[in-house]
């Protein structure tokens, strides 16, 4: 098999539109032999259009893809040579598991001599072996998801896609799954794009995320980046800052900001120029700390209390009837009057007028 | 069971439950019962004409035992021909339509603008009825149709062709008819096939020939053999244009003309039936190959579901 190692897969601007509809649009981004990136975002927000364009299943409206000095985009899928995840598997139901993981490689003309002990390998990665002579429809849903990985890998191409892979299974396995995916790129070093609505999946297996809304990039970085420092409130929404309180700007310095309500100052972050008269401050619940310290303390009254084992997950009501969620390990009750506090640099303070402004994705 | 949903109106409602109930722990689906009318329709209408059919075939007219009739079907060479006139028509015209409609139907599995018109178009034969379609081809097909008429004005022929009132008339006739039909079935089954198995295949390197060979076609098969079962029924018992654009006393001449032959013609009701008991059996035979075949390929589920 010829080396098909890459140094660079280039996206410049692609966008894809449906009729009048733009389902993705200026897309760029540069990918680097042996990453792992997910494209992260909710449904309709043009991850798997974006994954699409890559396999060659719908050609782009616009922009070009390179792999290095190569343009790819002209390509149907089965020249490009790359290796595709489907959502619901797609396996092949009339053929044995042995004989869907050898598809890539007979497509391929491999001689007999060499396709066999390749498949007998890639199948003891996925923990198969056993498997090799039953057909898809008798394996579990994790075991067909494996087949399906396996025979994307086989053949080694220089680009693995995949499409929500775990979303078809239980939360258990879906755990699994993912320490199994991260443990194949971690020995294989093939580069993945992983299609993901959830953050958690994309925040533990990438090395880059790529989040998406409406077509449009919101931010690109890696997993400290993006959790730490979300680029926009969209982002911080998705990346689980779940308290959105919007507030009257009461001052601005350089990258602080005083916002104020009844009651209520608190002091947070600014990742650019605060313009608004109105502002939004995101914090994560699991940021906020019972009878901290001040500044930013706020007194509040429980509400809701939901069991999460070592930790409780409280709502409660701020003095102007916003509400709070917060995480804490003190077992309260509804209906008990407390004050919390969050660290200045754990608010993170967002203009309220635009939800998500291209401008604003700017990285 | 039906003293058990006689007492269902009058019951309350505690019994009407548990009646359900107890019906249901026996397998029985109480909605079921309203096939019985459908059923008994049915044996009315089929049944029974089958089996009067079956022994009035053991009833010869002419006396002689209780298979006279079929020794002398087999015996006699004008008849027992028949049966080759009638298989080596249907069985080219249902592979034929089958085989047609695989192309078409994989070119037009997607979907794209004027699929409804084309579709529409294509099922219009089956609308219009044999008589029209002989009609038809008598007017664009005869001695003095266009097609002739054109051959002969451009002096490429001499003779005009003869492409009716023999084999072809009908072999036409059985593909105008029988084509949409084979064809809409073909389309459905391929729908069925789960798109993301093609685009999967052509991801992993598979271009269109492969992908048909390799994935598409065998998951159609089992359809295929359905599709072809029921047009070479179709065309095995084919009548009205094996007399109207077909030879009827010669190189057409099916067994269902021989059957009407000896019930209308010679009222030789028994013979009749003798007859179609085994232009049945013959059907019934290919079928059961055709099926028997299918029973060794895969079966299953063709949605990506797995």
């Amino acid at each position: 098999m010829r080396d098909q190692r890459f140094s660079e897969l280039r996206l410049e601007r692609i966008g894809r539109n449906f009729g009048e509809q733009a389902a993705l649009s200026e897309l760029s981004l540069t990918i680097r032999g042996g990453e792992f990136i997910a494209l992260l975002g909710p449904s309709g927000c043009g991850k798997s259009t974006a994954l699409n364009c890559l396999a060659g299943l719908l050609p782009l409206s616009s922009g070009s893809i390179w792999l290095d000095d190569r343009r790819i985009d002209g390509l149907p899928p089965e020249q490009r040579g790359f290796g595709m995840v489907f959502q619901n598997y797609a396996l092949f139901p009339h053929m044995t598991v042995r004989d869907n993981v050898a598809f890539g490689l007979k497509m391929r003309k491999t001689p007999k001599a060499q396709l066999r002990p390749r498949v007998d390998e890639v199948m003891r990665l996925v923990r198969l072996e056993d498997q090799a002579s039953k057909l898809p429809s008798q394996l579990s849903g994790g075991q067909q998801q494996r087949v399906a990985i396996a025979r994307a890998i086989v053949y080694e191409p220089p680009l693995v896609l995949m499409d929500e892979p775990l979303s078809n299974l239980d939360a258990q396995l879906r755990l699994a799954m993912r320490i199994e995916i991260r443990r194949l790129h971690q020995s294989l070093h093939l580069t993945t794009i992983y299609v993901t609505h959830d953050q958690e999946e994309a925040l533990s297996m990438a090395d880059r995320l790529v989040v998406l809304r409406d077509g449009v990039v919101q931010q690109i970085g890696t997993p400290d980046e993006v959790y730490a420092h979300p680029a926009n409130r969209y982002v911080a929404g998705f990346m689980g800052y779940r308290n959105m309180l919007t507030f009257d700007v009461a001052s601005v310095s350089s990258g602080t900001a005083v916002l104020a309500a009844e009651d209520v100052r608190l002091t947070g972050q600014t990742f650019g120029p605060l313009e608004t008269k109105r502002a939004v401050a995101a914090i994560r619940p699991e940021d906020i700390v019972v009878d901290g310290p001040p500044p930013n303390r706020i007194e509040v009254t429980v509400e809701v209390v939901e069991y999460h084992g070592r930790e409780v997950l409280v709502q409660a009501r701020m003095p102007g009837g916003e509400a709070l969620y917060f995480r804490t390990e003190k077992r309260l009750a509804p209906g008990d009057k407390t004050t919390v506090a969050v660290a200045a640099e754990r608010v993170l303070v967002y203009p309220s007028d635009a939800p998500a402004a291209p401008q604003e994705a700017a990285v | 069971m039906t003293t058990a949903t006689g007492t269902v109106p009058g019951a309350p409602g505690v019994g009407r439950q548990s009646l359900r109930h107890r019906l249901a722990d026996r397998g029985i689906d109480r909605v079921l019962l309203l096939l019985v009318p459908g059923v008994l329709f049915l044996a009315l209408l089929f049944v029974y004409p089958f089996l009067y059919g079956l022994q009035l075939s053991f009833a010869p007219k002419d006396g002689g035992g209780l298979l006279a009739n079929y020794q002398n079907f087999f015996s006699d060479s004008y008849l027992r021909d028949t049966i080759w006139t009638t298989l080596i028509l249907g069985v080219p015209a249902a592979l034929f339509n089958v085989l047609a409609s695989v192309p078409i139907a994989y070119r037009m599995r997607g979907r794209f603008r004027g699929k409804r018109t084309i579709t529409t178009l294509l099922v219009v034969p089956i609308a219009l009825g044999t008589v029209l379609t002989a009609d038809g081809l008598i007017e664009l097909l005869g001695p003095s149709g266009w097609l002739n008429k054109l051959l002969r004005d451009f002096n490429l022929v001499d003779q005009p062709v003869m492409l009716v009132h023999n084999y072809w008339g009908v072999f036409f006739s059985l593909i105008i008819t029988g084509f949409p039909f084979a064809f809409l079935l073909v389309l459905s089954y391929l729908s069925g096939i789960d798109p993301n198995l093609e685009r999967a295949a052509s991801v992993m390197g598979a271009g269109w020939w492969e992908r048909f060979r390799r994935i598409t076609f065998p998951l159609l098969v089992p359809g295929l053999a359905i599709t072809f079962c029921l047009s070479f029924v179709l065309a095995f018992s084919v009548f009205p244009s094996a007399n109207l654009v077909g030879d009827p006393s010669g190189s057409t001449r099916v067994i269902s003309i021989a059957a009407y032959h000896a019930a209308f013609e010679q009222f030789d009701y028994s013979m009749g039936s003798a007859i179609s008991m085994i232009m049945g059996a013959i059907m019934l035979g290919i079928i059961a190959l055709v099926l028997g075949w299918r029973s060794t390929m895969f079966r299953g589920a063709t949605g990506g579901k797995g």
